[in-house]
């Protein structure tokens, strides 16, 4: 087995009185890739969000290379470099260009030299094809564009894990498919990721692992295979049968 | 109406308008800076202070000018400051200018929506590197047309000055009305110089709004 990168121990993180997460529990391995699926509100974008400690925990604990994920911590903007992520909503800075989305961080947070990034960004945009329109403005790309821009941010910090919150959820059909791909290959390069995400098709080609969440906690977990095919629980097989549609076309007679 | 009374008052509103010019805009970078520093205050939510911060907005912005006036210009003596009408001229300017400042600024803040600030936050950005890199640059540029329109209301508030013995435009006109009886003449001179120096804010204003518009946000 290879080394733990990220360790979510038995967290609870509530709302007031209500309990989003309620004892969750899992490892992630390097290079591996997590799809985390439910029903909505289960609490998929709550458990990304505390991994990257926009939202405290009330309990259990968070550690990414055996240092705990705190939001109260002195130490969070070093963490925050080591993790990526990207929203569900296009969250492109509007007053800057592409280019500048991309490069600013590296620059300011992390003190790297500005031409070794501006290359580093423009051979990233490349690889997803969207060298061209390194000077765009955001509001002149599509939402796909605008969501490759974003995975491009998140990967010019060399995050040593992204995490994707419904990044094509979003987006009209057509666009997904260009994400995904973009997400296939990262996939491809070995990348840790923990990806959230409705596109059931997708999940299924791009998991080492599933993980079903409904109400806060782990209803089932396991390889894409037998979480797809054979489910072990009925919430899960109900859950999945959602995706499934009977023929309606016989009672048109 | 008479042109040589004009070509002979002229370099009296001349002066006038320069010291108009002068106080309003000295008034009003001290409002910029009053109203910046009271809008992160409110945005930030700082304990305390931006309730003190919201006593003043309150107490600047349901008091007239000429009244703040009054009480900087004949109060301050009374409590052992001494000063004098220009300075107390900028002070009451900046005492308005900077909550009407404050409010132009902090509707610009909380239009930058919360994503913005947590994606910042997600690629490692301190608190500080997010407020300068990515809040502030898009709240002034959401809060340009409110700002405009204060420069401009400010601007027009100096003619209130007179009334603490400055000699700008308003109260040059009413000392030659009193002196000379040319009322066509003063107060025609009067509106003139107004347009003067108000005219190419406002184009200027109009100008920057249409540039924001064209760089408009949105996706």
């Amino acid at each position: 087995m290879k080394d733990i990168l990220l360790k979510v121990d038995n967290i609870i993180k509530r709302f007031d009185n209500n309990t989003v997460l309620n004892g969750i529990s899992f490892d992630v391995h390097k290079g591996e890739v997590i799809v985390v699926v439910g029903p909505s509100g289960c609490g998929k974008s709550t458990l990304l969000r505390c991994i990257n400690a926009l939202e405290p925990i009330q309990g259990g604990s968070i550690t990414l290379e055996g240092e705990t994920i705190n939001p109260a911590d002195k130490n969070l903007t070093a963490l925050r470099q080591k993790v990526g992520m990207v929203f569900q909503s296009y969250d492109l800075f509007p007053h800057l260009s592409v280019l500048r989305n991309i490069t600013i961080a590296p620059e300011k947070v992390q003190k790297r030299n500005p031409k070794e990034v501006e290359k580093e960004a423009l051979a990233l945009l490349e690889r997803v094809g969207l060298r061209d329109r390194a000077n765009s403005f955001p509001r002149e790309l599509s939402g796909g564009q605008k969501q490759r821009v974003a995975i491009v941010r998140a990967l010019c910090m060399n995050p040593d894990l992204l995490l994707f919150d419904e990044v094509t959820a979003a987006l009209d059909p057509e666009m997904v498919r260009e994400v995904l791909d973009v997400m296939l290959n990262l996939a491809a390069s070995g990348r840790t990721m923990i990806i959230v995400t409705h596109e059931m098709q997708f999940a299924k080609a791009i998991a080492d692992r599933v993980i079903f969440l409904d109400a806060g906690q782990i209803v089932e977990e396991g390889d894409p295979i037998s979480f797809f095919e054979h489910p072990q629980t009925d919430r899960a097989q109900k859950f999945l049968n959602t995706f499934e549609f009977e023929s309606v076309k016989n009672h048109e007679k | 109406m008479r042109i040589d009374v004009i070509v002979r008052y002229l370099p009296l509103f001349k002066k006038a308008a320069l010291l108009t010019l002068k106080l309003g805009i000295i008034g009003i970078i001290f409002a910029i800076l009053i109203g910046l520093i009271c809008a992160l205050i409110q945005y930030y939510k700082v304990p305390i202070i931006r309730h003190l911060v919201a006593v003043y907005i309150e107490l600047s912005r349901n008091t007239p000018l000429l009244i703040q006036l009054f009480f900087i210009y004949y109060g301050l003596p009374k409590i052992g400051i001494s000063t004098n009408a220009e300075i107390c001229g900028i002070a009451g300017l900046a005492f308005l200018g900077g909550s009407y400042m404050a409010e132009a600024f902090r509707s610009g803040l909380e239009a930058v929506p919360d994503i913005q600030v947590e994606s910042a936050y997600s690629l490692g950005m301190s608190p500080m590197q997010t407020a300068f890199y990515i809040i502030l640059p898009q709240a002034i540029s959401t809060s340009m047309p409110p700002f405009m329109a204060n420069v401009i209301f400010l601007l027009k508030e100096t003619s209130v000055f007179s009334a603490i013995s400055l000699m700008d435009l308003m109260f040059t006109a009413k000392d030659l009305i009193g002196l000379y009886y040319k009322t066509t003449e003063s107060l025609f001179l009067l509106v003139v110089f107004y347009l003067i120096i108000l005219l190419p804010v406002s184009l200027l204003g109009s100008y920057i709004e249409r540039r924001l518009r064209y760089a408009g946000f949105g996706s």
